[in-house]
């Protein structure tokens, strides 16, 4: 009785897809904001920000937030929260930094240890979580406490440094530029970075036209374009910077699988449509016959494995293993989930929108260093932007009548 | 004071929500100490009138007048009308359960001097308020030990204590079983003796006719009529015919049944509570359903219907749960929810917006909800074929919606019956059981969700209905069980059946 728009006899008319099409109207927002700061920044320092080093530096140093952002997504959709990420993150770097330098194991051997750790750490949380029926935030709350203590039992309070070149390339290495040079460009980046424009506009195309001989509603051919056309000049400006650099950051092509991997399961898996449907309402997920128990225990070891590779990657960035490794790297995954449009209360959310939220972050981070503004008023700018991001969100969905 | 004056006009009344027009210069005038029912059906504007007087929807955001005791008054918020002493109670309640009945009722309004809360006279206070309306409590007493009808009491006792001249009251009897709906409706005109007006917006049509002095109907935003319930021709007939703009001869659509085979039988099962494990809640309970047979489920609230039903799906309430399940003669399993629905049964929530639907979904992702497996392969959705799929049901369940991608939360209430419903059939169930199919939602829907039930069972389906409301059951079920104190007490054929008979064994005690 609350509502007369819907009452009304109506015709079908072609409405906006929603959450049909991967990008959403919310999300073209936190993009504007996004593209807002970059200019802004660029503007600020002459210049220096989009410099070739920048651009490759602001994807390796923010490549474990964006990781972690990716698990953290699919938590905060299901309705959780993980406060032990950070935590898992240096253990995992202890892990990892033990296998080669202690016991003498090749790269890919610690790699593969590494996300097992991580799995069993999900499973430990996810067995709390989901079976006894502890909330997340205390699991996970106990979790920060307990991976940080064995970080510290595994490290017996040192560090540990040197580790293998192939390691430390995952974090800190580049594809190599097996193609040669052209101009002092990276020729495999370019050829990469075209490559993966033109399979976006191709898949885009190609969902688009099923949309047409279904004959359901889509968007409009301008919007496509413009929207393609924005999309593919990024990627391949991303690459013009990269290729004048080092070239392509590995850890820039793993990011990029992620991201294609998690935005697919979410859309378009059962396992995904299960962690939406139980975020947005648990009860009704559970009286369609969802599993809601094996679901919530997969997504803690999904977060488990990606906070691992989050860990092998800032330790291979690091170059070595710290107890202190990884503080408030869960603040900083959940800053930009929320930036990215995810709700509190669960059941809304997309890996898109929290990779955003996490380059909001880390253009911040950067253009602020740059600019050599003091690290305290860093902290506290950041601090606003999530208050501001959150608020105007807020703010929108009031006007818009919920 | 003027007994027939008139406490509230409301003139012209026109609200907007964008491009819809809520309200389209509606007038309501409401006479002094009386009882003023607002019927309508879902969406014709009734709470956004409400919301209007009250001033959640603040002075300036709307077009007309009001005038309460005979002043124009613009209010900006809920404090300021309800400084005036105009009350709205909702349907869903707003009491917070973990506070005391006495902290609840001056909630907001506390007896305090400097911050510091004056608990003797407040609790004296509230001893006071609770014997006006009729509620034996202690009021220290946490408002989650109430039952429903007991916290709409502390509800209306909280309005007594804001000096209410106006009373509101928002589908008040919805959630009540019969007995503490006449407790409520005495109450209300207990009240009206003193002098309290009250408005009360309401579905249920014999409710209206016992306690409302005056009718007024709302159809599509706009005053449709207004009458005293003395004039000889104030029939139910009339009111509906008002609201739905078009006379229903019957209130069910025709149906032939063709009964089959014995399809569904249910033996000896018994359940325990889930918290208090020695209580039986479901008491060796038998029971059979053919083919293409309706058959209903009568009980008082409590009775243990519900219980029944959700024990047998998927073991989702109650605990060391014992019994048969026969589909065909064959028996089966119905463990988890999962099992359940794989063996071809169904269970349409009591509850839809807790248990039955995602409200923050669309309409495409509840209708797969509960059969993904049908619309994936290897655990990837189809998503074209799940939209055609919903779209589909759009159409042959006439939800009203611009599209599949519409907000669930956002349709009225029988729309989103009708998501559920939908959700279900494509299960491919072979048993439905439908737990009040039609509660809150406005006669129109109803009618059309009685068609789909038809519908179901001439495809060959068993269905059952729990329903509280014995008229709709007497309309729909070719055969009907009652249930009393968890016990199966009767077995009434259609032929047989009368409201009379039913309450009979509805109450009857166990042996």
């Amino acid at each position: 009785m609350t509502n007369t728009i819907t009452t009304e006899p109506s015709t079908p008319t072609p409405a906006a897809p929603g959450r049909r099409t991967p990008i959403n109207l919310r999300q073209y927002g936190i993009l504007a904001a996004l593209a807002v700061i970059i200019v802004l920044f660029q503007v600020l320092t002459d210049g220096r920000l989009l410099m070739p080093g920048n651009v490759n530096n602001l994807i390796q140093q923010n490549a474990y937030v964006l990781i972690l952002a990716i698990g953290m997504v699919i938590v905060i959709i299901g309705g959780h929260i993980d406060l032990s990420v950070g935590s898992v993150v240096a253990m995992v770097g202890a892990v990892a930094a033990i296998a080669t330098n202690v016991w003498g194991l090749p790269w890919w051997q610690a790699v593969i240890i590494s996300l097992v750790v991580g799995a069993v750490v999900g499973a430990w949380q996810g067995y709390w979580v989901a079976f006894v029926g502890v909330p997340a935030f205390i699991v996970t709350l106990a979790g920060m406490l307990i991976f940080r203590g064995l970080t510290l039992v595994f490290l017996t309070g040192g560090t540990i440094s040197g580790l293998p070149r192939e390691f430390t390339a995952i974090g800190a290495g580049w594809v190599p530029g097996f193609l040669g040079e052209v101009g002092g460009r990276d020729v495999i980046t370019l050829v990469l970075v075209v490559a993966v424009a033109l399979a976006m506009v191709g898949i885009q195309l190609r969902a688009r036209a099923q949309l047409g001989a279904l004959g359901l509603p889509r968007e409009s051919a301008v919007s496509f374009w413009i929207k393609n056309a924005i999309t593919a000049f990024a990627i391949i400006a991303l690459g013009w910077q990269l290729s004048d650099y080092q070239g392509t950051p590995i850890i820039l092509v793993i990011l990029g699988g992620l991201v294609i991997i998690y935005t697919f399961t979410l859309n378009r898996t059962v396992f995904g449509r299960h962690v939406y449907a139980m975020g947005g309402n648990l009860f009704a997920a559970m009286m369609s016959g969802v599993k809601t128990k094996w679901v919530n225990f997969f997504i803690f070891v999904n977060m488990g494995v990606l906070a691992a590779l989050a860990g092998v990657v800032a330790t291979a960035r690091a170059g070595g293993a710290v107890a202190s490794a990884g503080q408030n790297y869960e603040l900083d995954a959940i800053a930009a989930v929320f930036i990215g449009g995810a709700a509190v209360q669960g059941g809304v959310g997309t890996v898109f929108g929290a990779i955003v939220g996490g380059l909001v972050m880390g253009v911040l981070n950067m253009g602020l260093s740059i600019l050599s503004v003091d690290a305290a008023w860093q902290q506290t700018i950041k601090g606003l932007v999530l208050l501001l991001a959150v608020a105007f969100d807020i703010f929108n969905k009031r006007r818009s009548g919920h | 004071m003027n007994e027939n004056s008139t406490i509230l006009r409301m003139r012209d009344i026109t609200k907007t929500f964008g491009a819809v027009r809520a309200l389209d210069g509606v007038s309501i005038s409401v006479t002094r100490g009386s009882v003023h029912a607002i019927c309508g059906e879902n969406g014709a504007g009734k709470s956004t009138l409400m919301k209007v007087l009250s001033g959640v929807y603040p002075h300036g955001s709307f077009d007309g007048t009001i005038e309460f005791e005979d002043k124009e008054v613009e209010y900006r918020s809920i404090n300021d009308s309800e400084r005036d002493g105009i009350v709205i109670i909702h349907q869903e309640l707003a009491l917070s359960p973990y506070l005391s009945i006495a902290e609840n009722i001056f909630l907001g309004n506390e007896n305090a001097k400097r911050g510091v809360i004056n608990w003797h006279e407040t609790n004296l206070e509230a001893v006071k308020l609770l014997a006006r309306v009729g509620l034996q409590e202690n009021p220290a007493t946490p408002v989650l030990e109430l039952g429903v009808g007991k916290q709409q009491l502390v509800e209306i006792a909280k309005a007594l204590s804001k000096r209410v001249k106006l009373l509101i009251l928002d589908e008040p009897t919805a959630a009540l079983n019969d007995e503490d709906s006449a407790h409520l409706l005495d109450l209300l005109r207990h009240l009206r003796d003193q002098g309290i007006t009250s408005i009360i917006i309401s579905h249920k049509l014999k409710e209206i006719r016992k306690i409302a002095d005056t009718v007024t109907i709302i159809r599509d935003g706009a005053t449709i009529e207004s009458f005293e319930m003395t004039e000889p021709d104030a029939t139910e007939a009339r009111i509906i015919r008002s609201m739905v703009g078009r006379p229903l001869d019957n209130l069910f659509p025709p149906r032939e049944p063709d009964i089959g085979e014995e399809y569904f039988r249910v033996e000896n099962w018994n359940a325990y509570h889930p918290v208090d494990t020695a209580r039986k809640v479901v008491d060796d309970a038998s029971f059979s359903v053919r083919a293409g047979e309706i058959v209903g489920f009568a009980g008082l609230m409590g009775a243990g219907r519900t219980e029944l039903a959700m024990s047998i799906f998927g073991r989702s309430y109650g605990r060391n749960i014992s019994g048969k399940v026969f589909k065909q003669g064959k028996e089966i399993q119905t463990r988890t929810v999962e099992e359940a629905i794989r063996n071809g049964i169904a269970y349409a929530t009591e509850d839809r917006k807790k248990y039955g639907l995602n409200l923050i979904g669309d309409i495409t992702v509840n209708v797969s909800a509960a059969a993904l497996g049908r619309l994936a392969r290897l655990g990837v959705i189809d998503r074209n074929r799940e939209y055609v799929t919903a779209d589909r049901y759009r159409e042959q369940m006439n939800i009203k919606a611009p599209s599949v991608a519409s907000v669930v939360g956002k349709l009225s209430g029988g729309n989103q019956q009708k998501v559920v419903l939908s959700k279900w059939m494509f299960t491919g169930p072979d048993v439905l059981i439908l737990d009040e199919p039609t509660r809150g939602i406005d006669v129109g829907a109803k009618y059309e969700i009685y068609g789909i039930i038809n519908q179901l069972a001439a495809a060959g389906k068993a269905v059952i209905v729990i329903s509280s409301e014995l008229p709709e059951l007497l309309g729909l079920a070719d055969r009907i069980y009652t249930i009393s104190q968890g016990r199966i007490s009767g077995e009434v054929t259609r032929a047989d059946a009368t409201q009379e008979l039913l309450m009979h064994y509805m109450t009857a005690d166990k042996d």
